[in-house]
């Protein structure tokens, strides 16, 4: 019969708003008259208007709302026995004849309220009467806004203490039992709502009384606000009578939201000292309720409570905050058997957010809350449900954002077990934000057992898991990830050296198995750390070479020629050639001649079998040829096998103009600029002549297949050689000899007069200016270059 | 026409007044007209004492042959409209035979007057109290004058009152168990109960007590019964469940109550029950009726 329609229902509305302002406007002209009889008959008229069962209680609200209004004038009327002439008991009397109960309950309240302001009768015993007699409303939209009403008229006239109506011993007791009964019975008619009505319209239903659930819950906000209710009431009486109500009434909606409001109204201190109680509580609801968002709402304002003032950590401490709570929420998952895997995680990741907050110092808690996480989780194989997984990162990170140290994260021991239950996308996720914790917090991971926890954690980074298949992965993703643990490898490091070492094994054991999509990006990172605990031991143990060191150059080495190894069997030879070069060189620092010529033995190795791409091998001579320069360790006979083969292999490029350069950069192995580096002066003319002659032969080529000779630009690049050789002292290069260049580039460009490109002109130009310029510099070195003329 | 009228109009005026008029108390009492006048009350034992004036009208003698005040407390019942039952009668010879020319009084009094019964005005049937002032003249009809009062007959709290407790139900369906403070009331009273619920199945609308009058008249198989209702007060809105309470408090002044009458004279009985009615969604009605004792109680003025 509610189900006419909504038109329907706003007639109804209208209906009982005129007949309400019919019968008001009698009242108040039985009012003006002073006339009590016509005015508690026009009354109790107008709030039969409220008797209606059409409205929804949205709607019912509206009515109600204008009742109360008028029920206040007449309120004022009552109040005033001059204008009645009846006394206050009568009054009480005289509204109880009224023959509808609805009406005369709300007179009775209204009278009541004034009966209590006079002060006649002792305000609890006119409460207790007036909470009594509403029982007779036995309807729960009129039970409850009748109620309400009591609720609304009687708030300020509880006998609390320090009120004006304060009783005697036992007054806030009354003054709580008032309440309380109130509370009770509209929280059993608030539930009853839900039976009523066919299933159908269950939903509606349900809604409509959501939209009541503010009359039942403040109730429960009157009760804070009693002054007398201190802690031991709270505890002895308040409480335990609430959550009888709460558990009793065995209603999904209600102990959703009472419990939420007991946790809202109620003071944190309150809580604290009351934890078990409440906490109590919780696995007797029904299974149904959301418990976890409550009982996070309840660990968050604990936590900031915590965090309100120090002083009240001890109390934390002395009720055994956190153990009670980790206990209850094992209890209540293990009760509701059907709640979501994500609503124990959520709750976990709550209880983990108390912990830190609260205990921040105790990181057994947190491995204690990983663990009951883990053994929740470990019924499933890994999660599907992405806001589960949404709650596992959550659960992990904060540990990470607390301590800006993954040092500490890695000593909890059931962090790992959790990330398994990941799925791999988001294990990476997470692997990420702990390395970019690590990156912001900048903190150094300095223990070989450190570094292996952690690449425990990161293993989704480090290695293909199970079934990921590589096309699904997205090239620049993979770079970033993949370049964050390049990053991350360097911030392992210990003083050290020996733990060093270790480190670096156990990072080598876990990037070995990353894979050929890998090893490019996280091989350089451990090299050059390699290098750099190379270049330690260098600096500080020299007089200790040769004794049984755990960790030696030498042995760092050998894991280092392993490692490349397997980098350019990936393949990745160029990257691979750099490494063993960069090893070469800080071999020779170490003076590990053996170690070097090995070294550069799988360079020219990789060179000749792996690199083929010709710009890769002009790169990659070029580079050895650097390298090559500074070594200093090797005896005659091996540098000179290394620079021959390096000058040949220069003079084997493709293109003449790369073969010239090659070339000539090659005449700087045979002079070291040093004091006792390898001076052969002849040897230098002879690159510097080869690629001359080269030189000379691109020169023709191009005239040939293009009809125009090319650029001299190799040609003033080789005269810019014999100039730095003929400053260093070289003799086999003459004045003569820079002075036949010069002509000859002078003719060349000359004879190509149609083709003049500005660069190398340029270039030339510039050269001669500065020949003319030592020249004029004078001293030794103008007198040097006096022969030359330009 | 005047000379008629003059013919059957009573040749004297006859006033009768109380001795304590002014101070005695006066309460309605309906006519039969429907109007309302006010009366003395009397209880019984009380002296009934005053004076009674018969003044010829101007210029007439009256003959008569003797003139008499009786007090009369007569039952009357509608079904035998007319005939009074007279069950107490007293008489007071007020003069011998004579005449009569100008205003005469004459003082009477029945002293401690036993009037066990309470003047009652019911549906059927009326019980009255009435001092009737005869005239008596031979040949012209004799000359007769009214004067109505009231008794009330006041009761001591019984010594013995009961609360009423039942528990009723129909199987399976409705359990309920009601108590009333009291069996016996007083006119001003208030009754305070409440009801249990022990079983509900079935959708209850609402629950209202009535106070209802049973009047039966006559006696054997001619007994007449009427009933009343005389209030119908709503105790409960809505559907209640199991283990419910509801309170009942019922105060009586504002109804139209008498004290209850039991075979008064062997003509008549006045007896008085609350009903409790609860009203399903259907409208159908569950009803329990139990008497209770309604007793006047001495108002402490």
């Amino acid at each position: 019969m509610i189900l006419d329609g909504i038109g329907d229902e706003e007639k109804w509305l209208a209906e009982g708003i005129a007949g309400i302002q019919h019968h008001a406007f009698y009242m108040h002209r039985a009012l003006d008259a002073n006339n009590l009889r016509d005015a508690l008959k026009y009354s109790a008229l107008m709030l039969s208007e409220l008797r209606t069962s059409r409205l929804s209680p949205h709607k019912y609200y509206d009515l109600y709302m204008r009742a109360f209004d008028e029920l206040r004038k007449l309120e004022m009327f009552f109040k005033d026995e001059s204008r009645h002439g009846v006394s206050i008991v009568d009054l009480y009397e005289l509204v109880q004849h009224a023959g509808n109960i609805l009406p005369r309950l709300y007179l009775l309240c209204t009278v009541g309220s004034v009966y209590i302001k006079s002060k006649e009768a002792p305000a609890k015993d006119v409460l207790k009467d007036l909470v009594e007699m509403c029982r007779a409303i036995q309807h729960p939209m009129r039970g409850l806004f009748l109620r309400s009403y009591l609720s609304q008229v009687s708030r300020d006239k509880l006998p609390d203490i320090g009120s004006e109506y304060e009783g005697d011993a036992d007054t806030v007791m009354d003054a709580v039992d008032f309440v309380l009964q109130n509370f009770t019975e509209m929280n059993k008619l608030w539930v009853r709502m839900q039976y009523q009505g066919p299933g159908r319209v269950r939903e509606k239903h349900e809604k409509e009384r959501s939209e009541l659930r503010d009359l039942v819950g403040k109730n429960l906000h009157v009760l804070s606000q009693i002054e007398g209710v201190e802690l031991e009431l709270y505890k002895d009486t308040v409480l335990p009578r609430v959550l009888e109500q709460v558990i009793n009434c065995k209603d999904e909606l209600a102990q959703y939201y009472l419990m939420d409001c007991i946790i809202q109204v109620f003071p944190d201190e309150y809580h604290l000292q009351t934890l078990e109680t409440l906490l109590a509580a919780f696995p007797q609801l029904q299974p149904t309720v959301d418990i976890k968002t409550v009982l996070s709402q309840l660990m968050e304002r604990l936590s900031n409570y915590a965090a309100s003032s120090t002083d009240v950590l001890p109390e934390f401490l002395q009720v055994e905050a956190f153990s009670k709570l980790s206990s209850a929420i094992g209890r209540v998952i293990e009760a509701q058997i059907d709640m979501p895997i994500v609503g124990s995680i959520s709750l976990y990741v709550s209880l983990l957010t108390f912990t830190l907050r609260v205990h921040p110092d105790r990181l057994d808690y947190v491995d204690q809350v990983l663990g009951a996480c883990v053994k929740k989780l470990s019924g499933t194989t890994k999660l599907e449900d992405n806001r589960a997984i949404k709650q596992v990162v959550a659960l992990l990170s904060a540990p990470l954002e607390k301590y800006d140290d993954i040092v500490t994260a890695l000593t909890l021991s059931n962090y790992p077990r959790v990330m398994d239950h990941l799925d791999n996308g988001t294990n990476k996720v997470m692997a990420v934000v702990i390395i970019q914790s690590i990156m912001k917090n900048n903190s150094c991971i300095s223990t070989a057992d450190k570094v292996e926890v952690l690449f425990e954690l990161i293993k989704g980074l480090i290695k293909d898991l199970d079934c990921t298949s590589a096309d699904e992965l997205d090239e620049e993703d993979f770079g970033e990830e993949q370049n964050s643990v390049a990053r991350l490898i360097h911030m392992l490091y210990n003083d050290d050296p020996e733990e060093m070492l270790k480190i670096l094994c156990t990072v080598k054991k876990h990037i070995m198995s990353g894979g050929p999509k890998r090893l490019p990006f996280t091989v350089p990172p451990l090299i050059l750390s390699a290098l750099k605990l190379v270049r330690r031991l260098q600096g500080q143990d020299g007089e200790v070479v040769g004794e049984e060191m755990p960790a030696t150059p030498k042995k760092i080495f050998q894991i280092l020629n392993q490692t490349i190894e397997a980098l350019s069997s990936v393949p990745s030879p160029e990257l691979a050639l750099r490494l063993y070069l960069e090893c070469a060189e800080a071999a020779n620092d170490c003076d590990l001649e053996p170690v070097a010529y090995e070294f550069f033995t799988q360079a020219f190795v990789l060179y000749e079998e792996e690199v083929a791409d010709s710009k890769a091998q002009v790169t990659a001579i070029h580079l050895i040829i650097g390298t090559l320069q500074r070594m200093n360790v090797f005896g005659i006979e091996n540098r000179d096998t290394l620079t021959h083969k390096a000058t040949g292999y220069s003079a084997k490029l493709l293109k003449k103009p790369d073969q010239c350069r090659a070339v000539y950069a090659c005449s700087h192995l045979f002079w070291v600029d040093d004091q006792d580096g390898v001076k052969d002066g002849e040897r230098v003319l002879l690159c510097l002549k080869r690629a001359l002659r080269i030189a000379n032969a691109a020169q023709q080529m191009a005239s040939v297949t293009r009809g125009s000779s090319g650029p001299v630009t190799l040609f003033v690049e080789i005269l810019n050689k014999y100039l730095y050789f003929f400053e260093k002292g070289n003799p086999q290069i003459t004045s003569a000899a820079i002075q036949g260049l010069v002509e000859l580039i002078k003719t060349e460009m000359q004879s190509d007069s149609t083709n003049v490109s500005p660069a190398p002109d340029a270039f030339f130009s510039s050269t001669l200016r500065y020949i003319q310029f030592q020249k004029q510099k004078g001293g030794v070195m103008g007198e040097k270059y006096s022969p030359i003329k330009v | 026409m005047n000379y008629l009228i003059g013919a059957f109009k009573p040749s004297c005026n006859i006033s009768i007044t109380f001795s304590d008029a002014k101070t005695r108390k006066q309460v309605p009492l309906k006519k039969e007209s429907g109007q309302a006048v006010l009366v003395p009350l009397f209880q019984s034992q009380e002296n009934i004492s005053g004076k009674i004036s018969i003044e010829p009208i101007q210029g007439k003698k009256v003959e008569h042959n003797g003139v008499k005040v009786e007090l009369l407390g007569q039952i009357e019942m509608y079904f035998d409209r007319g005939n009074f039952y007279d069950f107490t009668s007293l008489v007071r010879e007020l003069d011998v035979p004579g005449e009569l020319y100008e205003k005469k009084t004459y003082p009477f009094e029945f002293s401690t007057v036993e009037m066990p019964y309470e003047t009652y005005n019911g549906v059927n049937v009326r019980l009255r109290y009435v001092l009737k002032v005869t005239v008596s003249r031979g040949y012209a009809g004799s000359i007769v004058e009214y004067q109505d009062f009231v008794v009330r007959n006041y009761s001591p709290p019984p010594s013995i009152n009961n609360s009423i407790k039942m528990e009723v139900g129909i199987e399976d369906c409705l359990h309920i168990e009601f108590e009333y403070n009291k069996s016996k009331y007083h006119l001003k009273d208030v009754i305070i109960g409440k009801i249990y619920f022990l079983l509900v199945r079935i959708k209850i609308k609402n629950m209202d007590l009535e106070i209802r009058r049973r009047e039966s008249t006559g006696s054997g198989p001619s007994t007449h019964v009427e009933t009343e209702t005389l209030a119908k007060f709503e105790l409960m809105d809505g559907a209640p469940v199991r283990g419910e309470s509801i309170p009942i408090r019922l105060f009586l002044s504002p109804y139209e109550l008498t004290p209850t009458h039991r075979n008064i004279n062997n003509k008549f009985s006045v007896k008085y029950y609350l009903n409790l009615v609860l009203v399903d969604e259907e409208d159908r009605r569950y009803f329990k009726q139990q008497e209770i004792t309604i007793y006047r109680l001495q108002e402490t003025s």
